[in-house]
């Protein structure tokens, strides 16, 4: 007895349905993510507004993540100098050693230290929080209840990431240029006045304008990224786990691809 | 067993009326035609097996899933054709206790009874939203628990600190997601008792979904049975029992022996 396959069955089969399929799917995701994205700025350019939550936000993001990113920060100051050294001494150079370090971190590694470390400790959280919310039916429960949970979840914790993430970033900056202080010091022993001068000697306008833009590009996306898993997260207890994972994946990767595009763009205005 | 205190209930006023309401979730047909109506002042009690879809028909209700076909209309308002803005008005109107109670973790139980109300009446001064928090805690006989967190709740506690949250707002309908799940019997008795407080206090219409049997007597005005995607039976707890059809009887056949 032979039995006849379905349909739908058979067009699984055809050559290039699966990749159609997943096309389809990709472009369905942007779509997704671009209404995702186009709401919150809807919601955060109308009344009302959650300032309490917004500054606690800060809190949580900004003051939370300060131990992390001080001990991060003054440890890669403190080695890029070490290691920079040797190559810099076959010149004679190693009075350079402050430029080059200020340069390096002010432009490139204090805003992409904070932004990993956000995105793994911030973004990862703010996945997991309102992934578990929307799981047990927290989410909904605000909604049910004539609140607009979208405004007081997300748009919060997106304004609060891209507010806190820059401060962060000068911030780790400033500590990292210290840990360079204390190796040059230890070395040359030149004067905690004289390094500072040799460290904003090099730097310009747009350095500083480059870093502050890329901090605020990689602040709103980890925030966006966290928020955007989280809220649509589904599937129990599973679904929470894959939120906070695809959260700082995501963010990670759209960090370092944002990296190359700014620092393109930045390089027209050298 | 908890003594039912007569309902005013007005048949002329449906404060709901749902007509043809269809629902699928990925080809899988859920709701296939529901009808039903809701009187001002009745507690509605909806029967059913696991899966029968009673979560999606009150969360359709709510606007939280919307229907695949079919009409809902909410105190007067067709929910098709409402906005947002609207939709978000008509829900203060209405009150959703979810199975788990789904408290805000993060806040205590004075801020999860706030949040609401803050967000809705935003003239309230702050001794009026005490006395509304305070008022609702003591509906709900949980008046010692207002520094709380949730977590130090008990399932019974987080049941009535639900249930008081969507009482802040005196919404005109109540709809009450398996309100005696995973409780005790003593426990149940005592959120029956509460549901039938809050329909004499708060002059409230319920839909209350359930497949405990007890709860249904004690708190129902009228039952209704959904079976394979449709109400198979609706009237008393009495007429809906000694029904001849053979797929009610099993459902209730199955309860008795569990």
């Amino acid at each position: 007895m032979t039995t006849k396959k379905p349909a739908e069955i058979k067009q699984v089969h055809k050559p290039g349905f699966a990749f159609t399929r997943w096309l389809t799917s990709v472009f369905i995701d942007f779509y997704k993510v671009f209404k995702f994205v186009g709401r919150f700025f809807r919601e955060v350019l109308f009344p009302p507004y959650e300032f309490n939550e917004i500054l606690r936000q800060c809190y949580e993001v900004g003051v939370r993540s300060l131990t992390i990113i001080s001990v991060t920060g003054f440890i890669v100051g403190l080695i890029f100098t070490k290691q920079s050294r040797p190559s810099l001494s076959e010149f004679g150079a190693t009075s350079w050693l402050p430029s080059l370090i200020s340069i390096a971190i002010m432009r490139a590694l204090a805003p992409l230290i904070t932004a990993i470390i956000a995105a793994g400790k911030v973004g990862s959280s703010i996945g997991a929080e309102l992934g578990s919310m929307r799981v047990t039916e927290q989410i909904d429960a605000m909604e049910v209840s004539g609140t607009k949970p979208f405004k007081y979840l997300v748009a919060t914790r997106v304004i609060a990431t891209t507010i806190t993430v820059p401060i962060l970033a000068m911030y780790a900056g400033f500590v990292a240029l210290m840990g360079g202080y204390v190796n040059v010091a230890q070395n040359e022993g030149t004067s905690y006045t004289t390094f500072m001068q040799q460290v904003f000697e090099p730097l310009s306008f747009v350095d500083f304008t480059s870093s502050l833009a890329k901090s605020i590009v990689f602040g709103f996306t980890i925030g966006m990224v966290g928020c955007y898993q989280g809220y649509n997260s589904s599937k129990g207890t599973e679904g929470v786990g894959k939120a906070a994972n695809m959260a700082v994946v995501t963010a990670m990767f759209l960090v370092f691809i944002e990296e190359v595009i700014i620092v393109q763009i930045f390089g027209w205005f050298r | 067993m908890i003594r039912k205190a007569k309902a005013n209930i007005d048949y002329n006023d449906a404060v709901i009326t749902i007509k043809g309401l269809k629902k699928s979730f990925e080809g899988n047909a859920v709701l296939k035609g529901v009808d039903l109506e809701l009187y001002k002042g009745e507690n509605l009690v909806v029967l059913g097996r696991s899966g029968t879809g009673k979560s999606v028909l009150i969360k359709v209700i709510s606007g939280l899933i919307k229907p695949d076909a079919g009409k809902v209309t909410l105190l007067g308002e067709e929910m098709n054709h409402v906005d947002e803005k609207q939709l978000q008005q008509l829900r203060t109107r209405i009150g959703f206790s979810f199975q788990n109670s789904a408290l805000y973790d993060s806040m205590t139980v004075r801020k999860n009874l706030e949040f609401p109300l803050v967000r809705n009446k935003k003239k309230l001064t702050r001794s009026e939203i005490n006395t509304a928090v305070e008022t609702v805690l003591e509906a709900v006989g949980l008046e010692q628990a207002i520094n709380q967190m949730p977590a130090e709740l008990s399932g019974g506690q987080r049941k009535r600190i639900g249930i008081a949250r969507t009482l802040i707002l005196n919404p005109e309908i109540m709809l009450y997601d398996e309100p005696t799940a995973g409780l005790d019997p003593i426990t149940c008795t005592e959120i029956n008792k509460l549901i039938n407080e809050v329909q004499q206090r708060y002059k409230t219409s319920s839909i209350i979904i359930t497949h405990d049997l007890t709860c249904a007597k004690e708190t129902g005005d009228r039952m209704a049975i959904l079976l394979d995607g449709k109400f198979e039976r609706q009237g008393s707890f009495e007429e809906v029992f000694n029904t001849d059809d053979e797929r009610v009887k099993r459902f209730f056949d199955y309860n008795f022996i569990k």
